[in-house]
């Protein structure tokens, strides 16, 4: 085998074990990798290109709730991070889930630093997320481009 | 694919064909088991939606209670005769959506002569008992916890209404590490063959499956320990319902 595709193929192993390691990744994304099919060769990107977007309209949606001059509709807030919380549980996205179970207690005990705080930790840690999951998918594209198979990556 | 808030269908050339019994299927229908999806959640949506169609199914997906009750014909009184034969194998909801909640929209399509007998289940991401017995008191047929899994979605392969071929004198479990199957096909039996799991393929006079087909087939695969029914492509041609099994445990894995 190509010794460029190996290196690059250890590289993307590593990588891969690395996120789920450092928890920005969980079993539900190891879940979705698993529907993915030569028939449906871009299902995760797919999945996760929505659930970013979601993460810049929630995001929003919140900014604006706790922007109020006067009272702030925490319950507003809420909802939207339950929202969060469940697209990212659905795609694996465990710190922004964690963040967003945080966040709700927040909500519920009308905490407005806390939730700006945590508003704030929610943003950096999804375009966190983004980025690395780019990167990933870019060593994936490399990988194909140098003639070789993107391996399955066994997390246990 | 859903891109919006409306309603997504899938395109037939995407769609695998089930290839087990259906020998009465009504003709309005094609042989697919079809499931309506509701979720609010886009994500969620690809996502129940991929793990119906790996199962085999023709997936609608909806983004709200409303949206369901409309494409189910159940909020008009002018029900057309379309409407009417609307076959609708399985209903999954999400449970916490605006507007109307996935309780409610229980509550309606049992409350429907024409939907009733449809099995609905319940998704959520919250494990809240009170929640799950309401439900079930409802009369849904089970309650998923999300995110949902492909094991999961397997398993509600059982509450189908469609009158599948089951063999009575085949019914076997699966266990995962159990030889390949024997399929024992009756010589004398003058019933068309089943359709094959071929994506293409809906004609009834195709070959039936050798074992080790039958094994990788994602209709097939082995069933949890608690389903006592296993789906055979036995040639034999009583079809009986399969038995629909009330809840054991919430989709806690």
């Amino acid at each position: 085998m190509d010794a460029h595709v190996a290196q690059l193929q250890m590289q993307y192993r590593n990588y891969i074990l690395s996120l789920y390691q450092q928890g920005f990744l969980d079993d539900q994304f190891t879940e979705l990798k698993s529907l993915q099919d030569d028939g449906s060769p871009d299902f995760v990107a797919e999945v996760l290109s929505l659930f970013f977007d979601d993460c810049v309209k929630l995001v929003g949606n919140m900014a604006r709730a706790l922007d109020q001059t006067g009272t702030v509709d925490f319950s507003q807030v809420g909802a939207n991070v339950h929202q969060l919380k469940g697209s990212s549980s659905s795609v694996g996205a465990k710190r922004v889930k964690g963040l967003c179970i945080n966040f709700k207690e927040l909500c519920e005990a009308k905490n407005y630093e806390g939730c700006v705080r945590c508003l704030q930790q929610v943003d950096i840690e999804y375009k966190t997320l983004k980025a690395k999951l780019q990167d990933m998918f870019n060593l994936e594209k490399q990988i194909v481009q140098a003639g070789g198979i993107v391996p399955q990556v066994d997390i246990n | 694919m859903a891109s919006d808030g409306g309603v997504s269908c899938l395109r037939r050339s995407e769609m695998m064909s089930v290839g087990i019994g259906g020998i009465d299927s009504p003709p309005l229908d094609v042989d697919e088991v079809h499931v309506l999806a509701v979720d609010d959640s886009l994500v969620d949506r690809i996502v129940i939606e991929r793990l119906l169609r790996i199962t085999s199914c023709k997936v609608t997906a909806v983004d709200s209670g409303w949206r369901a009750l409309e494409f189910l014909g159940i909020d008009n009184e002018k029900a057309s005769a379309e409407l009417d034969r609307l076959k609708v194998d399985l209903i999954i909801t999400d449970y916490c959506m605006p507007g109307m909640t996935g309780y409610e929209l229980l509550k309606k399509i049992k409350e429907s002569s024409s939907f009733r007998q449809v099995p609905v289940v319940i998704m959520s991401s919250e494990n809240v008992i009170t929640r799950i017995d309401r439900c079930l008191e409802e009369g849904a047929e089970d309650f998923l916890l999300k995110p949902v899994k492909l094991a999961d979605v397997k398993r509600l392969r059982n509450y189908l209404t469609r009158d599948v071929q089951v063999s009575n004198g085949n019914k076997r479990k699966l266990p995962e590490d159990s030889p390949p199957l024997t399929l024992s096909h009756d010589s004398s039996d003058s019933s068309p063959p089943p359709s094959t799991l071929s994506p293409d393929s809906s004609d009834s006079s195709s070959p039936p499956l050798s074992p080790v087909e039958i094994f990788s087939s994602p209709l097939l695969s082995p069933l949890d320990d608690e389903d006592d029914d296993v789906l055979t492509t036995s040639p034999e041609s009583t079809p009986s319902p399969v038995r629909r099994q009330k809840m054991r445990s919430p989709g806690l894995d």
